[in-house]
């Protein structure tokens, strides 16, 4: 059962869960902020259309192509 | 307006070159009908770089001049065109290059140029990301960036152009054929169409030109100069084979562009794995930390390149009524206003705001036919 950090809040998530899922269950679902100030969230989820860019522990992944790990600091808003 | 004609000038092409020279014409007064096939061309694939470059007197004037008038602009144009005088930073890898480089900054300074020598030291001062053991740099603080195709469109939506969607299947001097078979007539046809310039003229010496490029995530704040190798003008421009150089460009995003890549003898628009990662490996060579960026699209583009590596803008020699403006190669963002200023000038029979000598169709089709 890894525990992470999204945007500060602790959370524990079931084991295979991936960020995407994890942001779904605990936030507004919504992985960043684009340029324009709205909220993006997962679409595809499978890796390809790109809107699911995330920071995690400073490197941008794609949520949905994450899974969770124990002591994750996931960041969706700067 | 003459009865019968659809239009003062019949434009083919809303690229960047087309839609300057329908925009140039537009505010003269004259009526101008632009068509678009709607086909893959340079403008909505390549970097809007604007750029002075100065492999012979011909491309520095047309690029200088190009360059002025960009900047004019620049306050009317919309926030959405990008448009951003970043400068560009030469990079030199080496001395030889930086001999280049020097020389470069000699020509440029004589020509009236606005540009610095960058010193080793003072390099990651300037970019902080570039890797140690660069040998300088060559900043020229006049060039830029937009984005082409907003740009194109804002040109387009100038009083007294209409644009329709319609592919040309053949051109006939002032005369253009629709797929459809319907003919339409104009004062005067402009060819503005790029690679696909040589479908309806077969005799231009027009060959496309195939570029890479990938755009990251946004990372702002990384880069502040579009920043070439010297390579480039080396290797890149020179090259009859594939042929790779490190062009790294900050969009106003935070998202950074990378290229560049030259390819020839495809029309496939494909994204080629071997080319892309050629490129990049080449990008990283002089921005280490690019490795750790994601990159969230790649694709391809193709420039309409001529032997010389010059434009051809003027009335075709030997189609009488039929003018041309294509061949820009890499360049049609940068030189899209001094081909419509010349271009237009040539139209009203008006002396030109550079000569216009260098880019007439003549040095490739020979002597007009017609009085």
């Amino acid at each position: 059962m890894p525990d992470l950090v999204l945007d500060g809040r602790a959370l524990r998530v079931a084991e295979g869960t991936t960020v995407a899922a994890a942001l779904a269950l605990a936030d507004d679902g919504c992985t960043r902020t684009s340029v324009s100030g709205q909220r993006r969230a997962p679409l595809c989820g499978m890796g390809i259309c790109q809107e699911c860019r995330v920071t995690i522990d400073g490197r941008r992944r794609l949520a949905c192509q994450t899974l969770c790990q124990d002591g994750m600091q996931v960041r969706t808003r700067a | 307006m003459n009865q019968g004609l659809v239009a003062d000038v019949i434009v083919i092409g809303a690229g960047i070159i087309g839609a300057a020279c329908a925009q140039a014409l537009a505010r003269r007064g004259l009526r101008v009908l632009v068509l678009d096939a709607g086909l893959q061309g340079a403008t909505a694939a390549g970097m809007g770089h604007l750029l002075v470059l100065d492999d012979n007197p011909a491309e520095l004037a047309l690029s200088q001049y190009s360059l002025q008038r960009w900047r004019e602009q620049a306050p009317g144009l919309p926030e959405g065109c990008a448009y951003r005088n970043n400068g560009t930073l030469w990079l030199a890898a080496n001395a030889e290059e930086m001999a280049v480089a020097h020389s470069k900054y000699l020509d440029l300074q004589t020509q009236g140029v606005a540009c610095e020598l960058i010193a080793r030291n003072a390099l990651r001062v300037r970019e902080p990301e570039l890797r140690e053991g660069l040998e300088g740099g060559l900043l020229i603080n006049g060039d830029g960036i937009l984005y082409a195709p907003a740009t194109a469109n804002w040109m387009l939506d100038t009083a007294g152009i209409e644009q329709r969607r319609a592919r040309v299947s053949e051109v006939d001097g002032n005369r253009v054929c629709l797929d459809d078979g319907q003919w339409l007539s104009a004062e005067a046809v402009i060819l503005a169409n790029g690679i696909q310039a040589s479908d309806l003229c077969p005799e231009l010496p027009i060959e496309p030109k195939k570029g890479h490029l990938l755009i990251t995530d946004r990372y702002p704040g990384k880069v502040t100069h579009t920043l070439v190798e010297l390579g480039y003008v080396t290797s890149a421009h020179n090259a009859t084979g594939p042929s790779t150089a490190c062009n790294i460009q900050p969009r106003p995003t935070g998202q950074l562009f990378i290229g560049a890549s030259r390819q020839f003898g495809t029309t496939d628009p494909q994204v080629e794995g071997w080319m892309l990662a050629k490129m990049l490996k080449r990008a990283a060579e002089y921005m280490p930390g690019l490795a750790q960026l994601n990159g969230i699209r790649a694709w391809t583009g193709f420039r309409a390149a001529s032997p010389d590596g010059l434009p051809l803008i003027g009335e075709h020699p030997s189609r009488k009524g039929l003018w041309l403006a294509v061949g820009h190669e890499g360049l049609g963002v940068t030189t899209a206003p001094g081909t419509a200023d010349l271009l237009v000038a040539q139209l009203f029979n008006e002396t030109p705001p550079l000569a216009a000598q260098d880019y007439l169709p003549q040095r490739f089709l020979g002597e007009a036919v017609y009085a």
